[in-house]
């Protein structure tokens, strides 16, 4: 795709176009809200863990299912009038059925399923996050381990770190002439800040007890790294990471709204330009799930990294 | 009196400089024999732990030296082993791990793996810590904790061993407990130490002699106690033993009487 262009495109006019030849369907659909339904379910009968454990599960599951219910309900009530100008949960579900139960289509071009949207996001988000993570591991050490570095970088970093990732897109356009590596590059510089500056703060609070261990048993530089400073910073490196993993996915869907070709971001715009707010809003439902899903992978790897590093 | 194993020659130590410099330590002569078990006491903020810490190399002394074995100290090494008061374990490695580290860079090239595996498990086991090998610090309780402190700073066989307060963190009883067992491997493996504490019965039940401090700023040893109590010595034993409560009144004497605590002549 290309992003010289595409930076000309008027994107606040709303056109009228379709996209993709799907028809815009607007058949209504008799299908219930399910969610609370199962809610009302009293208890099993009788003792024993399974019933304790039983209970247990319907008090987590329960309160998210009814409060999702009554969500749904609510919003299925005030959009329910003919002249809404939101469709209901009940509509979205229809309108977007072929979207749903097909992810992986492939009608060639920008013409994919959602599935296929995702992945092109997560791609981009990988490679950003990636570059990110290595640089700014290594900056944040560099940071924290010398004052010198820390007085001469840290103005910079405080400055730079305030730029909204969207105002960095015009100038990575400029430089790299091509809308991928730009969307990456925002990724980049919109996952840095956090995993610097955490990772700095990690290895500025290593214990000095753990130091002079280091220097009692004679630890060279090397040792001391791998050994001493890495292991005792993670805790901060890992919540710097998933700061970092949460800003990413949100640069990147605002990215490619500019950038276009394949990706979630894209897909939302367009459904904007053909007044498909059914498949926006499933978007936005898949853009959650997965910004939550990559949320959880991040902090489960950090706990599992971290294990027994909390406490002394 | 440069023979001795361990000498503390003339050491000064100034923190800061100009006009915000405070002396801390001034004109410590101490001289330790081989094997020999010396306790520090004194208030707390009189600098004794700042004298262990210059014995360890991790502060270096304003003017004076010390000489170990022949040797100027002036940087941290694994012949001057410390146990830390807050047993400074490291909570990422296990029980063993934080002993093999030890043993791996200090025997690194002059044992094989093998051997270095047995040294480390020998010395858990002296501290009777061998059926926690593989579990973390945070898994185990406090006195656990400074038995595997203990067992890591033995296992660099260390010139002189380094007993920073290593107790004062631990119950009574814990406490009673971990200073017979350390008493028990000084006798066995004939150890020089240096401990500092500010618990006088620890000092008298554990200490060949020892080294009195007065308050600071620039304090220095006031008086040297020697302990005549015949090894193996037993606390029970000695509560009855008027030889024992003697050593005792002298050493609280000099901390209440003329020494007194300069945190409470405040209040």
């Amino acid at each position: 795709m290309n992003a010289i262009l595409d930076r000309n495109r008027v994107w606040w006019a709303r056109p009228r176009a379709t996209a993709g030849g799907r028809q815009v369907a607007a058949k209504p659909v008799a299908k219930t809200t399910s969610a609370a339904a199962t809610a009302g379910r009293p208890p099993a009968a009788g003792g024993g863990a399974f019933v304790r454990h039983l209970r247990h599960l319907l008090a987590t599951v329960v309160p998210p299912l009814v409060v999702t219910g009554v969500f749904l309900g609510l919003w299925e009530m005030a959009t329910s009038s003919p002249g809404a100008s939101l469709p209901a949960p009940s509509q979205v579900v229809s309108d977007t059925w072929e979207l749903i139960i097909h992810p992986f289509y492939n009608h060639g071009g920008n013409d994919v399923g959602l599935g296929w949207q995702l992945l092109a996001s997560l791609e981009r988000v990988a490679y950003g996050y990636l570059l990110a993570v290595i640089v700014g591991v290594a900056l944040g050490v560099l940071v924290g381990q010398s004052t010198w570095a820390m007085r001469g970088l840290d103005p910079m970093f405080q400055v730079l770190r305030t730029v909204p990732p969207l105002a960095w897109l015009p100038l990575s356009l400029a430089a790299f002439q091509d809308s991928n590596p730009s969307a990456i590059f925002v990724i980049f510089i919109t996952a840095i800040w956090p995993i610097i500056i955490n990772t700095s703060v990690g290895i500025r609070n290593i214990s000095p007890d753990y130091v002079n261990v280091a220097r009692v048993l004679r630890l060279n530089g090397f040792e001391y790294f791998t050994k001493i400073m890495l292991p005792a910073a993670a805790p901060y490196v890992f919540s710097g990471l998933r700061i970092g993993i949460g800003l990413a996915w949100l640069a990147i869907v605002a990215a490619e709204m500019l950038i276009g070709g394949v990706g979630i971001g894209f897909f939302i715009w367009d459904a904007w330009n053909s007044s498909m707010i059914s498949d926006i809003i499933l978007a936005l439902v898949y853009v959650g799930l997965v910004g939550f899903t990559l949320d959880r992978i991040v902090a489960l790897t950090g706990r599992w990294v971290t294990r027994g590093t909390q406490s002394s | 009196m440069s023979h001795r194993y361990l000498s503390l020659e003339g050491v000064q130590k100034t923190f800061g400089a100009g006009a915000a410099a405070t002396e801390v330590l001034r004109d410590i002569d101490l001289a330790v024999d081989r094997s020999e078990f010396i306790a520090i006491i004194g208030h707390s903020g009189c600098g004794k732990s700042t004298v262990l810490n210059i014995v360890a190399g991790l502060l270096e002394t304003s003017r004076g030296s010390v000489i170990l074995d022949g040797k100027e100290v002036n940087a941290p090494g694994p012949d001057r082993s410390v146990v830390f008061q807050n047993h400074s374990l490291l909570p990422w490695l296990t029980v063993y791990e934080n002993v093999a580290l030890a043993v791996n860079k200090t025997f690194g090239r002059r044992k094989s793996s093998a051997q270095r595996r047995a040294w480390t498990i020998r010395h858990l086991e002296m501290v009777h810590m061998e059926h926690a090998l593989d579990k973390r610090p945070a898994e185990i309780s406090g006195g656990m904790k400074q038995r595997v402190g203990i067992a890591r700073a033995l296992a660099m066989e260390p010139k002189v061993l380094l007993l920073d307060e290593p107790f004062g963190a631990l119950d009574a009883l814990t406490r009673a407990h971990l200073q017979d067992e350390v008493m028990r491997i000084q006798q066995e493996l004939g150890n020089t130490v240096l401990m500092v504490t500010h618990d006088v019965d620890e000092a008298v039940l554990l200490a060949d002699r020892i080294v009195m401090m007065t308050n600071g700023p620039a304090a220095t040893i006031g008086e040297i106690l020697k302990i005549d109590l015949a090894r193996p010595r037993n606390r029970l034993e000695l509560a009855d033993c008027p030889q024992y409560n003697h050593y005792r009144a002298e050493v609280l004497k000099f901390l209440h009487q003329r020494h007194r605590n300069p945190e409470a002549e405040v209040a």
